[in-house]
């Protein structure tokens, strides 16, 4: 049997040595701060204008993080490319001549992908927050104020577990170009759209992104389904359900 | 020792191997040869258990490949030359194939040399010709220093320097007693690498044999004669012990017949000659003879057969129950 630091050791040495590893994740980082610190300064300028009309407490922490929906479609293409690559080239065969444990190698890389998603994902999500707080003046809230923590992490999570999630539908699809193709629309047509339309928004409710970024909110909103933590484990549930698809399918198809 | 037994699988309606049972020898190279779309590289997949049999088994030193533990240590292999992403450099591809397989980094440096890609280690694989590709592959083969190595047309597309390197790395690794198992569509490549042939069309096997056997049984010489005297030349022949096939151009060919000697025979019977010509069919026609009847796809006008026709429709190897083992189990 493969060992599983060996795979891990290995998988580290695919994701480290190909460019698209490093653009990806430093646009996920880019755009996510970028638009954050630009609606936050915009917000602080025109002020009455932005949070005025809602019936909710202005929240500054989802201000900041402004950017996310976008700087995720930088992180989604990280995780269909880590995976899709090995398809595309055709190196799936010898990844699996080396490692002819299916499962283990998936999962390795996984791991590995996920580890690297979250460590920049960390980073992005307390800059986010930090500079977007520092350009919101007097609007902004601190890091203690109550679930703001929670949320800033919830921001991590989040672009974590859609890594990972759009990573299994890859392998689930062995073709990196149909995954983008299936990814991109569903995560900024589909989803949002549906999720907008009456009676439909309950099913939408329940897909992978609108349950995961629940737990960037700070304050509880009126029409909300459930709350922050029932929508993280909805999201991994997802995440999960990707992976052990992914498993199944390398497992059962000839490479 | 690579161990097939009644290895089937099936595409569909299509069966692209067909229960096909044989052993590759240790220590010699053995080609495993067949017209294009004859199974060879799926029953190579199969061996590397990439892709599954639909019936059947394949072992390598009587184990699955999937129970290998660091099956680059066992088996190497080259499949595709440019299975490899082409964004990252040849050192990279080497170092997380040793990785994965816990093999020293500093393999990946031999390796490297071994194939003569060293200047090239740190650039990305994108801009490697077809050649250095190839080379690549074989450094991945050659990783895990393994016993037995398998390349699939390792020499498709390869210019005649690379085609003469990698025939003497073949070579060379078998004569450390490795056993490596090439496949070609080219009968005259093996005959210049191989010790040992595995015949294979439409997924059946229809020859498992040494070399020296094959051309034992197969490299047959005839002396062909053209004269405006037949009878006379006949009789002559007749009379020498020789016997003379007359064909439809009007020329006579004398199996195994000396030059020199039917020469001046004629001369001696004061025979005009108009052609006094050696005949040999060269491996590659008894090849494609042999396979005539599984290629899949002819040429419109049946070149395809013609080209083995050297010898004529009546052409027969000498001892046809010996070369096509798959013939007397069929019945």
């Amino acid at each position: 049997m493969a060992s599983f630091p060996a795979v891990l050791q290995s998988e580290w040495t695919k994701i480290r040595s190909v460019r698209s590893t490093v653009w990806t994740l430093a646009l996920t980082f880019v755009i996510t701060l970028g638009i954050g610190a630009l609606l936050s300064l915009l917000t602080k300028n025109n002020f009455s204008e932005f949070a005025g009309a809602g019936d909710s407490p202005f929240d500054a922490t989802g201000t900041a993080f402004s950017g996310i929906l976008l700087g995720e479609l930088a992180i989604i293409v990280f995780g269909v490319l880590a995976v899709g690559n090995e398809y595309s080239s055709g190196m799936i065969r010898v990844s699996l001549a080396a490692v002819p444990q299916r499962a283990t190698l998936l999962l390795g890389k996984a791991a590995v992908l996920g580890a690297l998603a979250l460590v920049v994902a960390l980073v992005t999500a307390f800059t986010t927050f930090f500079v977007g707080q520092s350009l919101l003046g007097g609007h902004s809230t601190t890091i203690g104020s109550p679930h703001v923590l929670r949320a800033v992490f919830g921001a991590a999570l989040y672009l974590t577990m859609l890594c990972l999630f759009s990573a299994g539908v890859t392998a689930m699809l062995h073709n990196q170009t149909l995954a983008l193709g299936v990814l991109v629309p569903f995560f900024f047509l589909l989803s949002p759209i549906l999720s907008a339309v009456p009676k439909v928004k309950t099913l939408a409710h329940y897909f992978p992104d609108y349950a995961g970024s629940r737990m960037l909110l700070v304050y509880e909103q009126t029409d909300q389904p459930y709350g922050p933590w029932a929508g993280f484990a909805i999201c991994l549930a997802w995440t999960a359900a990707a992976i052990l698809g992914g498993i199944l399918v390398l497992k059962k198809r000839d490479a | 020792m690579i161990e097939l037994h009644e290895l089937t699988k099936r595409y569909g309606d299509t069966l692209a191997v067909d229960g096909l049972s044989f052993q590759v020898p240790q220590g010699v190279v053995t080609g495993f040869l067949g017209p294009n779309g004859a199974g060879k590289s799926t029953t190579m997949r199969m061996i590397l258990d990439l892709d599954r049999p639909t019936s059947g088994k394949v072992t390598i030193d009587g184990r699955r490949y999937g129970q290998l533990n660091e099956p680059l240590k066992y088996i190497g292999a080259l499949l595709e030359a440019k299975a490899v992403h082409p964004g990252r450099t040849a050192y990279d591809h080497l170092l997380w194939l040793a990785q994965s397989n816990r093999i020293p980094r500093k393999r990946v440096d031999e390796v490297l040399a071994l194939v003569g890609l060293s200047s090239v280690a740190k650039k990305r694989s994108r801009g490697f010709s077809l050649g250095m590709g190839q080379r690549l592959g074989i450094a991945s083969a050659l990783l895990g220093d393994p016993e037995i190595l398998m390349f699939d047309e390792p020499v498709n597309g390869l210019d005649p320097e690379g085609i003469l390197w990698i025939r003497n790395l073949m070579k060379g690794l078998a004569s450390e007693g490795r056993t490596v198992f090439v496949s070609s569509h080219l009968m005259s490549e093996m005959a210049l690498t191989a010790d040992h042939l595995v015949v294979i069309g439409q997924g059946k096997l229809l020859a498992d044999l040494s070399m020296a056997d094959f051309i034992k049984q197969n490299s047959r010489s005839a002396v062909r004669i053209r004269t405006p005297h037949v009878e006379q030349l006949l009789t002559a022949l007749h009379g020498a012990g020789l016997n003379a096939e007359a064909r439809p151009d009007g020329s006579y060919e004398i199996e195994d017949g000396d030059l020199a000697h039917i020469g001046e025979l004629a001369a001696a019977h004061g025979v005009t000659l108009h052609e006094l010509s050696p005949q040999q069919a060269s491996l590659e026609e008894a090849f494609m003879q042999m396979t005539a009847d599984s290629v899949e796809y002819h040429a419109g006008n049946g070149e395809g057969r013609d080209a083995a026709g050297a010898w004529g429709a009546a052409w027969q190897p000498r001892d046809a129950a010996a070369a096509d083992p798959a013939a007397g189990k069929e019945n």
